[in-house]
C-alpha cells in the first residue's frame, strides 16, 4: 500500500564501484562536491567552537556601537541598526545554527533508523501500523504544524525548536531507511547469520545497520539541512528566541528594522547567506553521497550485477 | 478497486489524524488559549460574544472532551469554521480564508506547477546528454539552490530588483491599492507585476530538486532495454528522449511533485511573509502573532487537505499513466 509513497526508483547507477573501497573516505576522496561541502562545513565548525578567534568583539548582541556604520577596518561587515557588530554576530551565531543541525539532525535520524528498520522487521501489523505512522507524518504539512507547535509550546527556547524539529524531520529518513531494510532482508547473509542462530539483535546491530552505514549518513545529512533551513525560518518570523545569538536571530532584527530599505542591506543577507552555504554543505555532501553509494536509489538490476561480479 | 479503497482509507485515516492533532495540541500544550483569548479580547468584548466565540472554537470546558471532539469534528467537516479572535476579530474565518485562498493558489500554484515542468525539462535534456555541458554545470549549481532558504532568496530578489532599482518592481502586497479591483489592464497588469518577485523566489528555489530528480530518473532510465530497443529500431533522437525515457522517467516526479507540496506551503508562508502578499501563508503568520486559534486551526486542515487532495489526484494519475503500479497494487 505504500508503493506509490516511496519514490523506488531514483538516482543514477553512477560509480556504484567506488563504495566498495575505501568507503567514506574513499567517496570523498573521489567527489569534488563532497570536498567542497566537507571544508565549507569544517570552516564553520571552526568558527563554531572558537569565535572568539575571529572577532574582538566578546559580547555581540550588547549594543555597543554607533548604528547603521559601514563596512570598515574594525567592523568588516558594518553595525547593525541597533548598533551591534555584523560580522561579530554572524561569527558567534555559527555555534547555535550548527548546534540545531547536528542535534536535531543526529535525533531525528536515530528515530529514522529506529521506526524505519523497526517497521521492516516486524513485518504483519506491526509494519502496518508504524509505516501508516510514517506515510501520515510525511504527508501532514510540517511547517504549518511547526509554526503552530511553536506558538502552543510558548515560542522559542532552544530545546523547543530542538523537539519540534525532530518531531517534523524523521519520516522521510524512516521511509527510505525501511525500503532499504526489507530489500535487504533476503540477503545471503542475513540468512546466514539466522541460521547461525544469531539473536535478532546481534543480526540488526552487526549485520543490518553497517551495511546500511552510508544511506544512515544521508539520511542525517538531509535531515541536518532541514533543520538548517527550518530552524531559520522559525527564527526569522519571530518564533526564535529574540534574545540568541544565531544567524535565524539576526534575520529576525533585520527584518524587524527593515534592514534592506533602510540602508543595511549587510545586516539580512549575511546571515541569510551564511544560511544558505551551511545548507549548501550538506546539500553537496548529500548528493555527492547518493551518486556514490544511495543503495535504496540503486536500480534492482544494477545492484544483482554488481553482488554477481564482487 | 480494492486498492482504490485502501488508498482512500489511508486519506481518511491521515486527514484524521491531521485534525486530531490539531485539536489535542492546544489541550496538552502548555499555554492556555483561553486565556490568550481573554487577554486579547480584555474589555472590548461582552461575556455572551466571548462565550460564543469559544463555543465557535469548540472550546467547552464544561462538557467532556470526547463531546467536545466531536463536535469539533463536525464543524471542521461542515465548515463551520468560527470566528476570528486575532486582529481581525469577530470576521468568520471562512470569509477570511475565502479572501486569502485565490491569491495563493494563482501565486504559489502557478510558480510551482511551472517549477515543475520547467525542471523537468531541462532534467530530461541533461540527463539525455549525460556528462555534456548541461550536465556537468547544472547539478552543483541546483544542488545549491535547493537549498536555499526561500525568505532570503526573496530578500535578495526585492535588495536587487525593488532596492537598488528604486522601486523597478514592487515588493509590497499584491496589487496597487490605489486601483480599483476589476478587470481592467491596469489592475491586471499590477497584479502580475506583484507577483513577479514572489513568483521568481518560489521558482529558483523549487526547480532544482525538479531538475536533478528527473536527471537522475532519467539516467536511470536510459539504461532500460525498451531505450536500447529503441535505439536499435533507428528511431530518431527526440523521439527515444521524449515518447520513450522522459514519459517513464517521469513517472516517480509525479509522486514526488505531490509530496513536495508539503515544502511548497512552507515556502509560501514565508514567501507570502517576505513580500507581505496576502495569501494564506500569511494569514497563518497573522493567525500566530495574534493567537487567533480558530483561524490556525482551520488554515492547518486546510493545508493537510491541499496536500492529500494533490496526492490522491496524483496517485490515481499514476495509476492510469503507468499499469505497473495497478499490477504492483
Amino acid at each position: 500500500m505504500t508503493a506509490l509513497l516511496v519514490d523506488t526508483s531514483g538516482a543514477p547507477p553512477v560509480e556504484t564501484v567506488a563504495r566498495r573501497r575505501g568507503g567514506f573516505l574513499g567517496a570523498v576522496r573521489r567527489s569534488r562536491k563532497a570536498q567542497v561541502g566537507l571544508a565549507m562545513l569544517f570552516v564553520f565548525c571552526v568558527f563554531a567552537v572558537v569565535p572568539q578567534l575571529f572577532t574582538s568583539v566578546r559580547h555581540p548582541n550588547d549594543l555597543a556601537f554607533a548604528p547603521r556604520l559601514p563596512p570598515s577596518g574594525a567592523h568588516w561587515l558594518g553595525t547593525t541598526a541597533l548598533g551591534q557588530d555584523i560580522w561579530a554576530q554572524l561569527v558567534y551565531g555559527t555555534r547555535e545554527s550548527l548546534v540545531i543541525a547536528l542535534v536535531a539532525g543526529a535525533f531525528a535520524t536515530l528515530l529514522s533508523v529506529v521506526v524505519g528498520v523497526s517497521a521492516a522487521y516486524l513485518r504483519g501489523v506491526g509494519d502496518e501500523v508504524l509505516s501508516m505512522i510514517i506515510n501520515i507524518f510525511l504527508v501532514i504539512p510540517t511547517f504549518p504544524l511547526i509554526i503552530i507547535l511553536a506558538t502552543y509550546a510558548g515560542k522559542g527556547t532552544l530545546p523547543v525548536v530542538l523537539i519540534v524539529l525532530i518531531v517534523t524531520g524523521w519520516s522521510y529518513g524512516a521511509n527510505q531507511l525501511r525500503a532499504q531494510t526489507l530489500s535487504l532482508r533476503n540477503r545471503d547473509f542475513l540468512e546466514a547469520a539466522k541460521i547461525r542462530g544469531e539473536r535478532r539483535s546481534y543480526v540488526i546491530f552487526a549485520e543490518v545497520l553497517p551495511t546500511m552505514t552510508s544511506l544512515i549518513l544521508a539520511t542525517f545529512l538531509g535531515a541536518a539541512l532541514y533543520s538548517v533551513l527550518t530552524a531559520a525560518g522559525l527564527q526569522f518570523i519571530g518564533l526564535g528566541d529574540p534574545n540568541s545569538i544565531s544567524w535565524g536571530t539576526m534575520l529576525y532584527w533585520a527584518q524587524n528594522q527593515q534592514a534592506l530599505q533602510t540602508g543595511t542591506p549587510l545586516w539580512s543577507i549575511a546571515p541569510g547567506l551564511c544560511v544558505a552555504l551551511l545548507g549548501a554543505s550538506f546539500a553537496l555532501i548529500n548528493y555527492a553521497f547518493d551518486e556514490i553509494s544511495n543503495p535504496a536509489l540503486r536500480p534492482v538490476r544494477g545492484r544483482r550485477r554488481r553482488r554477481a561480479r564482487g | 478497486m480494492r486498492y482504490v479503497l485502501r488508498r482512500l482509507g489511508f486519506f481518511a485515516l491521515t486527514l484524521w489524524a491531521a485534525l486530531t492533532l490539531n485539536f489535542f495540541l492546544p489541550r496538552f500544550m502548555p499555554g492556555n488559549p483561553l486565556q490568550a483569548l481573554r487577554a486579547r479580547t480584555h474589555g472590548k468584548v461582552s461575556p455572551e460574544a466571548l462565550q460564543q466565540m469559544l463555543t465557535s472554537y469548540g472550546f467547552k470546558p464544561h462538557q467532556n472532551v470526547v463531546s467536545q471532539y466531536f463536535a469539533y469534528l463536525g464543524n471542521m467537516f461542515t465548515g463551520h469554521w468560527g470566528v476570528s479572535i486575532g486582529a481581525t476579530l469577530g470576521q468568520p474565518v471562512r470569509q477570511i480564508i475565502g479572501q486569502a485562498l485565490p491569491w495563493t493558489l494563482g501565486l504559489v500554484g502557478v510558480a510551482t506547477v511551472l517549477a515543475f515542468l520547467l525542471g523537468s525539462l531541462i532534467g530530461v535534456l541533461a540527463g539525455w546528454r549525460r556528462g555534456g555541458m548541461l550536465d556537468s554545470v547544472l547539478p552543483p549549481v541546483f544542488v545549491v539552490t535547493s537549498a536555499l532558504p526561500y525568505f532570503w532568496v526573496g530578500l535578495l530578489l526585492i535588495l536587487v530588483f525593488s532596492v537598488w532599482t528604486h522601486g523597478w518592481l514592487p515588493s509590497d502586497f499584491n496589487y496597487d491599492t490605489s486601483l480599483q479591483p476589476g478587470l481592467s489592464p491596469g489592475f491586471v497588469g499590477s497584479v502580475l507585476q506583484h507577483a513577479v518577485l514572489p513568483g521568481a523566489t518560489i521558482l529558483i528555489t523549487a526547480i532544482g530538486a525538479w531538475i536533478l530528480t528527473m536527471r537522475n530518473n532519467m539516467l536511470t532510465t536510459l539504461a532500460e532495454d525498451y531505450v536500447r530497443m529503441a535505439r536499435a529500431k533507428g528511431l530518431p533522437d527526440r523521439r527515444i528522449m521524449f515518447d520513450y525515457a522522459a514519459r517513464n522517467a517521469m513517472l516517480p516526479n509525479l509522486a514526488g511533485f505531490a509530496m513536495s507540496l508539503g515544502f511548497v506551503i512552507t515556502g509560501s508562508i514565508l514567501v507570502e511573509y517576505v513580500f507581505n502578499y496576502p495569501g494564506l501563508g500569511y494569514e497563518l503568520y497573522n493567525a500566530v502573532q495574534n493567537t487567533d486559534y480558530p483561524l490556525m486551526q482551520a488554515l492547518f486542515m486546510l493545508f493537510t487537505v491541499a496536500v492529500l487532495l494533490a496526492l490522491l489526484i496524483c496517485e490515481f494519475a499514476i495509476a492510469v499513466l503507468d499499469p505497473r503500479s495497478r499490477a504492483r497494487a
